[in-house]
């Protein structure tokens, strides 16, 4: 098949209680991003290359490989997320996906934040998108959060 | 493809509610049969007959000691059934919670 699979992304929306700047400082500096997300050496400026560093587990060495895409300081920030491995019994196979921030200031004075992470190939979770049938889906999301927590 | 043999063996251990009960009780932390029976309305010889199931599934392991088997899951045994995108749509809501969370509290303090 010469097809190129389709893709699936996350998008998630979340109203911070702060202005854009401050968020963006969250995003955007290391030591206040490493207090919410993961230990890292980000620096926003377009081709910066750095790492997050998480818990290693089972077939996955903890690390997330990143290069800053874009920078719109306060609007939008977007950089590459890739990591995983295609080694058998690697959990999900190789990851190579894009994280987007987008802000805006929000009616009530604080920040309309949204991340979209996209990318996601069949191999990162289709087959069990498609093997569904309820509980298998929210199971799926249990499990990955226990695998978390006992790696 | 070995992935999908083990991850139907899986879905096999865990397609009964009751085992699948168990299996979740067991992730929380190693137990002996007896007090799984304790939680459960399932006899003793029941539930071994679950967690049998669940080591056939390498979704459980079980440790010796004196006269005690302690069982616990397997985070390897659940490796088959990770994905990428199951993981990270349960990891970004917990994040930005946190996030969001830590911006209140420093707003709270200047």
């Amino acid at each position: 098949m010469s097809e190129t699979p389709a893709t699936q992304s996350i998008v998630v929306d979340y109203e911070l209680p702060c202005s854009p700047a401050k968020a963006w400082r969250a995003l955007t500096e290391p030591a206040l991003l490493a207090a919410w997300l993961m230990e890292n050496d980000i620096r926003a400026e377009v081709g910066h290359r750095f790492t997050f560093r998480a818990q290693p587990m089972p077939g996955w060495d903890g690390i997330v490989h990143c290069e800053v895409l874009e920078v719109d300081p306060e609007k939008t920030l977007r950089y590459s997320w890739r990591g995983g491995s295609d080694a058998p019994g690697s959990p999900g196979g190789r990851l190579d996906t894009e994280v987007r921030w987008t802000l805006a200031p929000s009616p009530s004075g604080g920040t309309l934040l949204r991340l979209e992470h996209s990318g996601f190939t069949p191999a990162n979770g289709f087959a069990l998108d498609a093997m569904g049938k309820g509980w298998r889906g929210k199971l799926a999301e249990r499990i990955a959060r226990a695998v978390e927590g006992l790696a | 493809m070995w992935r999908v043999a083990h991850e139907d063996e899986i879905f096999r251990a865990l397609a009964d509610p009751t085992r699948r009960a168990i299996f979740e009780r067991v992730a929380l932390g190693e137990i002996t049969v007896k007090d799984l029976t304790a939680h459960f309305e399932v006899s003793q010889p029941a539930i071994s007959q679950h967690l049998g199931a669940l080591r056939k599934a390498k979704l459980v392991t079980e440790r010796h000691e004196g006269r005690f088997a302690y069982y616990r899951a397997d985070p390897k045994g659940l490796a088959p059934l990770f994905r990428w995108i199951d993981h990270y749509r349960a990891f970004w809501p917990e994040k930005l919670q946190k996030l969001s969370a830590l911006l209140q509290d420093e707003a709270k303090r200047s």
